[in-house]
């Protein structure tokens, strides 16, 4: 049990939230959504600026579609009132399906891309569509956590 | 030996204090998973939820009755009185039409009314910080030439120069077209004005909803005048023109016809050329002010501007007001004392499967996170004495002005006269026109508003905790998601 206990205490030195950037929107084009894609200072040890770039620009095509105006988007608009709206009850928004897909796109980049590195990013729509927070993860406990393991292994081979 | 006899002891001397915190963790968790609680319940906002998060309105809801009353008694009216003589005498098309007609208008109220206006949630502790940064970082060094002051940033959109001011109750630079809501505390996209008929903000989500129900409305009120008028005609060749008078709810609608036509065409005329009543009403865009002032929002085409306004896509909502707080989140302003101590001794209790200790190194990286969280309310704390005052100077005043036509500049827009006369007048409002534009909705606004003024101070109270939930159960789930995400990857 101590050693367990002193196991997760050195998981909890282990991995610690350090900084939170933001990356801001950006308004130049109008109220349409879209963030910047400069790139911010804080990140510059931790990942390579086009990678990070090209995801922002990425996420800036996605919800560049989902707010097109176009044929698709009138017919939807158009039929959608002539049925009094209640159609939304059997059938997705386009801007629906679209947020689906970026969640599901800003998942992917963290697990192949911002995870491996120590970042996370979180999805804007958390955050009411202003920000893409990254959070950037000091792991100083590394070595630590596979010690950790090793004796948490003994520790449950002990009882 | 020795060691052996001590951890017996050790266990004993702590189960007690184990079994206290693990049952009532146990029971307050329980209480939790009996009960989650939803997002609407904490909502920061001066907002009313009904049907668990469905349903969301103003504080005031009194004139919203009012207006559903009316349009119903007068409806009502016209299906009893005039609607039997009018389909057996002309045709039945005329009762199906109205209520067709009746039941859109239903249906584009309780849209407008219910839904959300495109409220933008305010920024969790951590934005807030980094805002601040910001904002003095760009206060410091003082340079030659002209800087804006530090809480107004400026963008160039299409040309023009806008500025956007930083809301001290949010704690958001707000995006452009937006504004803060004095009455329901919240910063509205494209906010439009707060319409008390409605009992709701109109704002980006349900500005064509508000408009398909005035433009209905209107076209009811004339079909059920025409009708009425029809009617009393056709009635006064038989029985004579002053009985037929009685029997027939004209008053009501001649007065609403006006004031309702002619709100219809102040809001075909914004939508057409893409403004907000807001923006209207100060005059943002007007060639009076610069002579190179022109609306950067425009499409430069009416058309366009009407299908971007109406059958635009339409944005979900931003504020989650059905999700659940997470409920094995401990709270991080409850859980301050001895968390460390507790922590450990519950997390000895469940031990054994390998998903209790998944489920324990939460625990430990929330309370991890804690004291980084607690850095926060003591910030917070200290802001908040001067939050309210800063909200109720500035904020009212400052935010009534979109909301109050001190200068009904868009008056002539309205086409009649007459109602300019007694849109000045408050009082006389009421009792004669049912159906006002909602410039001058906004007048009774001075006797709800001095009940905010306190409740400022008391909202200015509970945003703290409330705030602090969201950036604490998210933390937790975000390290534990990086955490499995590291572990694979190094794996």
């Amino acid at each position: 049990m101590s050693t367990e206990f002193h196991n997760l205490q050195e998981l909890r030195h282990s991995v610690s939230v350090a900084t939170k950037v933001f990356i801001q929107r950006d308004y130049s084009q109008g109220t349409t959504c879209r963030f910047q894609t400069k790139f911010p200072s804080e990140l510059d040890s931790r990942i390579e600026r086009t990678l990070l770039e090209d995801t922002v620009k990425t996420l800036n095509s996605y919800y560049a579609e989902a707010e097109k105006m176009g044929g698709q988007s009138y017919m939807e608009g158009c039929l959608a009132c002539a049925t009094a709206y209640l159609i939304f009850l059997c059938m997705e928004t386009r801007y629906e399906k679209m947020l689906k897909k970026i969640s599901g796109y800003i998942q992917e980049q963290n697990e192949k891309i911002y995870a491996p590195r120590g970042l996370l990013l979180t999805d804007p729509i958390e955050r009411g569509m202003r920000v893409i927070e990254v959070s950037v993860f000091e792991d100083r406990g590394s070595s630590g956590s596979s010690h950790s393991s090793s004796v948490s292994s003994g520790g449950i081979s002990q009882r | 030996m020795h060691l052996g006899l001590d951890e017996p002891v050790r266990e004993c001397q702590y189960n007690p204090i184990c079994t206290r915190n693990s049952s009532s963790m146990e029971t307050s968790g329980h209480k939790k998973k009996r009960t989650p609680r939803r997002k609407w319940q904490i909502f920061p906002g001066r907002n009313r939820f009904y049907c668990n998060g469905r349903v969301m309105m103003a504080r005031q809801t009194g004139v919203f009755y009012l207006t559903l009353i009316l349009i119903m008694v007068t409806s009502g009216l016209f299906f009893a009185f005039d609607c039997p003589f009018l389909a057996s005498n002309l045709t039945p098309a005329i009762p199906v039409i109205g209520g067709v007609l009746f039941v859109f208008v239903l249906g584009m109220l309780f849209r407008a009314s219910f839904s959300d206006p495109g409220v933008l949630p305010r920024a969790t502790p951590d934005e807030a910080a980094d805002l601040e940064r910001q904002i003095d970082a760009s206060n410091g060094p003082s340079g030659p030439g002209y800087r804006p002051p530090p809480r107004i940033r400026e963008v160039v959109i299409n040309g023009q120069t806008v500025k956007l001011k930083y809301c001290f109750t949010c704690k958001i630079f707000r995006p452009p077209r937006a504004s803060h809501c004095s009455l329901c505390d919240n910063c509205v996209e494209r906010f439009d004005h707060h319409c008390p008929w409605v009992g709701n903000c109109v704002g980006k989500r349900n500005y064509r909803f508000f408009y398909l129900f005035i433009l209905s409305l209107s076209f009811l009120t004339v079909f059920i005048f025409a009708f009425v008028i029809t009617h009393v005609i056709l009635r006064s060749n038989r029985t004579g023109f002053l009985s037929a008078l009685k029997d027939s709810p004209v008053l009501v609608c001649f007065f609403s016809v006006w004031s309702i036509m002619g709100l219809s065409g102040f809001h075909t005329y914004l939508i057409s050329s893409n403004q907000t009543t807001n923006e209207d009403i100060k005059g943002s865009w007007s060639t009076k002010r610069a002579k190179d002032n022109y609306n950067p929002y425009s499409y430069g085409n009416i058309l366009t501007n009407c299908c971007a306004a109406l059958c635009g896509p339409l944005p979900p909502s931003l504020i989650d007001r059905r999700g659940y707080i997470q409920p094995d989140t401990p709270q991080p302003v409850s859980h301050s004392n001895g968390s460390c101590m507790y922590n450990s001794t519950q997390l000895q209790s469940h031990m054994c499967d390998q998903e209790h200790c998944i489920q324990s190194t939460k625990f430990v990286l929330q309370a991890a996170a804690t004291p980084l969280l607690h850095s926060d309310p003591v910030m917070m704390g200290g802001e908040g004495p001067t939050l309210p005052g800063k909200s109720s100077l500035g904020g009212p005043c400052a935010s009534l002005t979109p909301s109050q036509p001190s200068l009904p500049s868009s008056m002539p827009g309205l086409g009649c006269a007459g109602d300019m006369l007694t849109l000045r007048d408050p009082d006389t409002h009421c009792h004669h026109h049912h159906f006002v534009s909602p410039e001058e909705t906004p007048s009774p606004g001075p006797m709800p508003l001095t009940l905010p003024c306190p409740a400022h101070m008391t909202h200015g109270g509970h945003m703290n905790p409330a705030q602090l939930y969201d950036p604490a159960s998210q933390d937790s789930l975000h390290e534990d998601s990086v955490r499995g995400l590291v572990k694979l990857s190094s794996v």
